[in-house]
C-alpha cells in the first residue's frame, strides 16, 4: 500500500541544509500496525510528513495505493489526505472555537458529504471513540485523552487507508496514554492500517513491526 | 453541471463554518464593519442630496421656463446703410408671426404684454398687481402656467374673440379672492369686467422678471391691446425642446429680425437674449461634475474603510495560521482557505454597506417627510432645494457595484496570502 523508495529530504534554511531524510526505504501493507521509534530529531516527523502527502520528498519514489504522488498536484495531494489519509497529532490540532462534534464534521465539509449522511457518520464515529456525550463540548473544555479522541475520530471519519500518529500519547499522562493505545489497536484488529511515531517503549508489545529511525535513515 | 451545484453547495456548508469563525473576532469585525457602513452612509447621502439638489435647481429654473429663450428689445450701436446708432428695435405681434413662419425649430412661441399697477377688484377687495397679455396658448407649456384642478389656461377661442377671461396666479388668487373657489368669478381688472378661468398650480420659481408669478393675472393679447392700449410688446417668447439646437435659433432669430428691423446682424445690442435653456444646459452639467465630484469623494471614504477590512484580514490571516495549517492537512484546498476569507471579507462590506445603506434611507426619508409649506418663492425655498435629496436606483447600484468591488479585493489579497500557508509550518506555529 505505502512503497517508500530511497527517499530524500532536504531542508535549505538559508545558511545550512539539513538533510532529514537520507535514502530511506519502506514498505507497509494493509493492515500493518507500524510503530516508528528513534531519536529527537532522526527525521521521524519528515517522514510522517511526506508519507502523509503534506510534503514532497527532495527526491525518491513515494506510491500510495499503486499511484506516484511527484506527479499531483496541490488539489489532488489536498483531495488524497482527506479521504485516504487519516492524521493523529502529539499536539492534537483541533481547531479550538469548533465543538467535538464540527471538528470530526470537518473533514466531511472538505469532501462535500451531504447533510444527513455527515450527521451519521459524525454522530457512530464520536460513539466509537466513546465520546457520545461530549459532542458539544469544546476542545478546552475536554480532557488530553478526550481531546486525542477526538483527534482520532477526526482522522477516522473520512474512512482512510491509512491513519498517520505522530506521537499520539506524547501529551498525555500515563493512564489516558495507555487508554490511546489500546483504542488504536482495536482499530488495528478492526482491519486499519496505522502508522505510529512513538517512545513509548510498550509500543513493542503492541504492534507487530517496529522501524527504528536514526540520523535519517532506517536501521535495520 | 451536477458538479458545479455540489462545489456549491460543499461552499454554503464552508460559509457556515466561515461565520461561525467569523464570531471569534467579533470586537475587531465590529469596527470594520462600522468603518464600511459610514463609508456607504457618506456615499450615498452624498450623492442622494447631490442628484436631489440637481432635480431641485432645475426644477426652479422650469419654474421660470421650459426650454424657453427670452428676447428683449435693445437699441442698436453699429450704423447700418446710412441709418445711426441707438435705434430702439421694437417688438409687435407681426414680429412673432414672422418667427414662427421663418423658423421651423422654433416649437411654441408667444409676445407678451406687460401692464404694471392694474387695480384689480373682487367685492370689496381691491389689489394692484401686473397684468400680462399673452398672444399664444403656448405659453402655458412654455411659461408653466399649469392649471389647478377644475381651471383652465388661455385657449384659441379666447384670444380670437377677444375674450374677458383671466388666468390668475395663486398668489393673487389669495389675495383677490380669498379660499373661495375662483373658478367661474367675475373680477374687476381697471373697472373692467373679467372671468376667472383658471388659477395656477404652486410652483417653485427661481427666475423671474418684474416678479414671481403667483402674482400675475393673464389675459389674452388681443383682449390686452383693447383695454391698454398698447400694440407694442414687452417681449418675446419662444420654445426649444431640442436644446442642442437653441443657439443655431438665436442665431436665425437675429438673422431675420435683423433683415425687418433693419439692423447690422452683428450687432449685440439691437436684441437681448435672456438663454434659460443655456441656464440649464449648463445646471446640468454642473451638477454632473458635482456628482462626479461627491461620487469620488465618497468611494475614497469607502476605499479607505475597506484597507481596514484588508488590514484586519492580514492579522486574522496571521493569527490563524494555524488553523488553516490544520484545515489543510485534514484535505482543504488552497481554493477553499482562500474563498473563506474572500467570503468573510464580503460579509463585513456587504453587512456593513447594508448597515450603512438602512441609515441613510431612514435619514432620507426623515428629510424627505420634513413638511414643506406650499413652494412659495421665499425663505424657504432654500429649503426645498437642500430638503429634497432622491435615492435612486443610480445612487444604489453604483454604492453596490463600488462596495462589492472595494469587498473583493480587501478580501482577494490577504485570501491569497492564508493559501499560501504552507501545512507543516503552520502545524508548528505558535
Ligand atoms: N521545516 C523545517 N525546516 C528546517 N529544518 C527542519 C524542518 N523540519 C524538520 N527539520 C529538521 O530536520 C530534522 C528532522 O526533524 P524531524 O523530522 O522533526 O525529527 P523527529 O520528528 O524525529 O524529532 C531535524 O534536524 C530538524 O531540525
Ligand atoms: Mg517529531
Amino acid at each position: 500500500m505505502i512503497k517508500l523508495e530511497n527517499i530524500r529530504k532536504v531542508y535549505s534554511t538559508g545558511k545550512v541544509d539539513v538533510e532529514a531524510l537520507r535514502g530511506v526505504n519502506l514498505h507497509i501493507k494493509k493492515g500493518d500496525f507500524v510503530t516508528v521509534i528513534g531519536p529527537s530529531g532522526s527525521g521521524k516527523s519528515t517522514l510522517m510528513h511526506i508519507m502523509g502527502c503534506l510534503d514532497k520528498p527532495t527526491a525518491g519514489r513515494y506510491q500510495l495505493n499503486g499511484q506516484n504522488i511527484q506527479h499531483l498536484n496541490d488539489n489532488q495531494l489536498s483531495e488524497l489526505r482527506n479521504r485516504e489519509i487519516g492524521f493523529v497529532f502529539q499536539n492534537f490540532n483541533l481547531l479550538p472555537y469548533a465543538s467535538a462534534y464540527e471538528n470530526v464534521e470537518m473533514p466531511l465539509l472538505f469532501a462535500g458529504v451531504g447533510g444527513k449522511k455527515r450527521k451519521e457518520k459524525v454522530e457512530s464515529i464520536l460513539k466509537k471513540v466513546g465520546l457520545a456525550d461530549r459532542m458539544d463540548h469544546r476542545p478546552n473544555e475536554l480532557s488530553g485523552g478526550q481531546k486525542q479522541r477526538v483527534a482520532i475520530a477526526r482522522a477516522l471519519v473520512n474512512d482512510p487507508n491509512i491513519i498517520l500518529a505522530d506521537e499520539p500519547t506524547g501529551n498525555l499522562d500515563s493512564t489516558s496514554g495507555r487508554e490511546i493505545m489500546e483504542l488504536f489497536v482495536s482499530l488495528w484488529e478492526e482491519g486499519h492500517t496505522i502508522v505510529m511515531i512513538t517512545h513509548d517503549p510498550r509500543a513493542k508489545d503492541y504492534t507487530e513491526k517496529v522501524v527504528t529511525i536514526i540520523d535519517g535513515l532506517i536501521e535495520s | 453541471m451536477a458538479k458545479k451545484i455540489n462545489e456549491l453547495m460543499k461552499n454554503l456548508l464552508l460559509t457556515r463554518l466561515f461565520i461561525r469563525e467569523l464570531k471569534k473576532e467579533r470586537r475587531k469585525i465590529f469596527l470594520t464593519v462600522a468603518g464600511i457602513a459610514w463609508g456607504t452612509l457618506t456615499i450615498i447621502l452624498l450623492l442622494s442630496f447631490g442628484q436631489g439638489l440637481a432635480t431641485q435647481m432645475l426644477r426652479g429654473q422650469k419654474g421660470l421656463g421650459n426650454n424657453i429663450v427670452i428676447l428683449y428689445g435693445g437699441q442698436t450701436s453699429i450704423e447700418y446703410r446710412g441709418l445711426p446708432q441707438g435705434r430702439p428695435v421694437q417688438f409687435f405681434e407681426e414680429d412673432v408671426e414672422l418667427l414662427e413662419n421663418s423658423i421651423p425649430e422654433i416649437d411654441n412661441i408667444a409676445g407678451e404684454y406687460d401692464a404694471w399697477g392694474a387695480v384689480y377688484k373682487y367685492g370689496d377687495k381691491v389689489v394692484n398687481e401686473r397684468c400680462r397679455g399673452v398672444s399664444s396658448v403656448g405659453y402655458e407649456d412654455m411659461r408653466s402656467h399649469f392649471p389647478q384642478a377644475g381651471g383652465r389656461f388661455i385657449n384659441e377661442n379666447d384670444i380670437k374673440y377677444r375674450r374677458r377671461v383671466v388666468f390668475i396666479g395663486w398668489g393673487l388668487k389669495k389675495d383677490l379672492i380669498g379660499d373661495e373657489d375662483a373658478i367661474g368669478k367675475m373680477v374687476f381688472i381697471n373697472n373692467i369686467p373679467f372671468t376667472v378661468i383658471g388659477v395656477m398650480q404652486k410652483k417653485m420659481q427661481m427666475g423671474m422678471y418684474g416678479g414671481p408669478d403667483e402674482n400675475v393675472g393673464v389675459i389674452p393679447s388681443s383682449t390686452y391691446k383693447g383695454i391698454f392700449s398698447r400694440n407694442r410688446l414687452s417681449r418675446i417668447i419662444y420654445q426649444v425642446n431640442d436644446i442642442d439646437k437653441s443657439e443655431f435659433v438665436n442665431q436665425q432669430v437675429q438673422r431675420v429680425l435683423a433683415r425687418k428691423k433693419q439692423f447690422d446682424p452683428d450687432d449685440n445690442n439691437a436684441l437681448h437674449y435672456w438663454d434659460v435653456i443655456k441656464n440649464t444646459k449648463m445646471t446640468r452639467q454642473a451638477f454632473t461634475g458635482i456628482t462626479i465630484f461627491l461620487g469620488v469623494i465618497g468611494a475614497m471614504t469607502l476605499i479607505i474603510a475597506s484597507v481596514g477590512v484588508a488590514n484586519i484580514m492580514y492579522v486574522t490571516v496571521k493569527k490563524r495560521t494555524r488553523e488553516i495549517g490544520i484545515k489543510r492537512a485534514i484535505g482543504a484546498k488552497k481554493a477553499t482557505i482562500k474563498i473563506q476569507f474572500i467570503i468573510e471579507a464580503l460579509l463585513i462590506n456587504l453587512s456593513g454597506g447594508f448597515i450603512g445603506a438602512s441609515i441613510a434611507y431612514g435619514i432620507i426619508k426623515a428629510v424627505q417627510s420634513i413638511p414643506q409649506e406650499g413652494a412659495d418663492f421665499g425663505k424657504n425655498m432654500a429649503m426645498q432645494i437642500l430638503a429634497n435629496p432622491e435615492f435612486s436606483w443610480t445612487v444604489a447600484i453604483s454604492t453596490g457595484t463600488i462596495l462589492g468591488i472595494v469587498g473583493l479585493l480587501s478580501g482577494y489579497f490577504p485570501a491569497k496570502r492564508a493559501a499560501a500557508v504552507d501545512p507543516i509550518t503552520a502545524l508548528h506555529y505558535e
